[in-house]
């Protein structure tokens, strides 16, 4: 029995050409509609945690993780498995502080920017990919982590390595969590 | 396949976003807003269009673009084929979806109607730009009798 279409490689780049691509055009949509770098990242990061809210349920549903116990877990969870499943990569994660609340994301390679060369003329403040993070935002919300999301490298603007930074804000409430 | 879901939430969002931003309740806005996203699935199927396998490139006959489109390029994008195409040989081809993926979380029937042509903007602009690049000229619209089902209408644009 023949592979069903959908499956065939030609066919699976395809599908994942068409995110990539679709966001290209609502950057460049957005950058039509707004004149600062500022509000392009801000729509950017506010339709992320639109998407994030529903994402998560996707998320959890596709992957069947179980609670957590630390944001480092957490922070794992993101990169390898979140990540893998939905862009196919797998940042590195590195912990940025002795609270343990801080990290960051080290993207070697960024999908999302994948034909993108470097950022349009007079566009240098543009966190062309800032939809993540409002989706890592929103996705943590909903399960009740709030975190401040972040670039604080990214390759187009011409650092050595793409980097989301992301800080959990509230103490994770251990004694809340072990009680089943 | 979770990149499909991406681009399913993505382009929800974009519809609901691309919405709120012009808030112009007058026929004249609405335009305005559905021809935003038909430009941006232009530009994408433009884009997809260039990245098809080389085989594809060389149709005999319009017709066989069509079903190419009904059949690769729909699997390819939405998981599934066009359930049926009609033409009346003249230029005019009549694509059936009778569970359009990206109605189906919406409702089905009668609710949310008004809201439909919303949703199909980007995947008419998605055919017309997948056309372009296969040298094709065309108009496409869509219309919904009743959700999730819906057709696509691709009229050739003769030079």
């Amino acid at each position: 029995m023949s592979r069903p279409a959908y499956r065939r490689p030609e066919y699976h780049k395809i599908n994942k050409d068409l995110f990539v691509l679709t966001y290209g055009a609502l950057v460049a949509q957005l950058c039509k509609d707004y004149e600062k770098d500022e509000d392009v990242n801000k729509y950017l990061d506010t339709m992320g945690y639109g998407i994030g809210t529903r994402l998560i349920e996707d998320f959890l549903a596709r992957s069947r993780v179980r609670r957590c116990h630390s944001y480092s877990e957490i922070a794992d969870i993101i990169a390898q498995v979140a990540f893998k499943m939905y862009l196919g990569i797998t940042p590195s994660v590195t912990c940025n502080n002795a609270s343990r609340n801080e990290f960051s994301l080290i993207l070697d390679k960024n999908p999302l920017a994948e034909f993108v060369e470097e950022l349009p003329a007079g566009r240098s403040s543009l966190c062309y990919s800032n939809l993540l993070c409002g989706i890592i935002r929103g996705a943590l919300e909903m399960v009740h982590l709030a975190a401040d999301v972040t670039f604080l490298q990214d390759r187009l603007k011409g650092d050595s390595v793409t980097e989301i930074g992301i800080t959990f804000l509230k103490k994770l409430d251990e004694k809340k969590y072990r009680r089943k | 396949m979770a990149d499909a879901a991406l681009f399913e939430f993505l382009h929800t969002e974009m519809v609901a976003e691309l919405w709120a931003h012009d808030p112009d309740p007058s026929p004249g806005g609405q335009k305005m807003s559905l021809s935003v996203l038909e430009g941006m699935g232009f530009r994408v199927g433009q884009a997809l269009g260039e990245r098809l396998p080389r085989e594809t490139l060389a149709f005999r006959e319009e017709l066989d673009v069509l079903k190419f489109l009904c059949k690769d390029l729909w699997v390819a994008v939405f998981q599934k084929q066009i359930d049926s195409l009609r033409t009346n040989h003249q230029g005019t081809y009549v694509l059936q979806d009778n569970s359009f993926p990206l109605l189906v979380r919406m409702a089905s029937g009668l609710q949310y109607l008004e809201e439909a042509p919303k949703f199909l903007a980007f995947t008419c602009g998605l055919l017309r730009g997948t056309l372009s690049t296969l040298g094709i000229k065309s108009l496409v619209t869509a219309s919904v009798a009743a959700l999730p089902a819906c057709k696509f209408q691709v009229v050739i644009q003769k030079a």
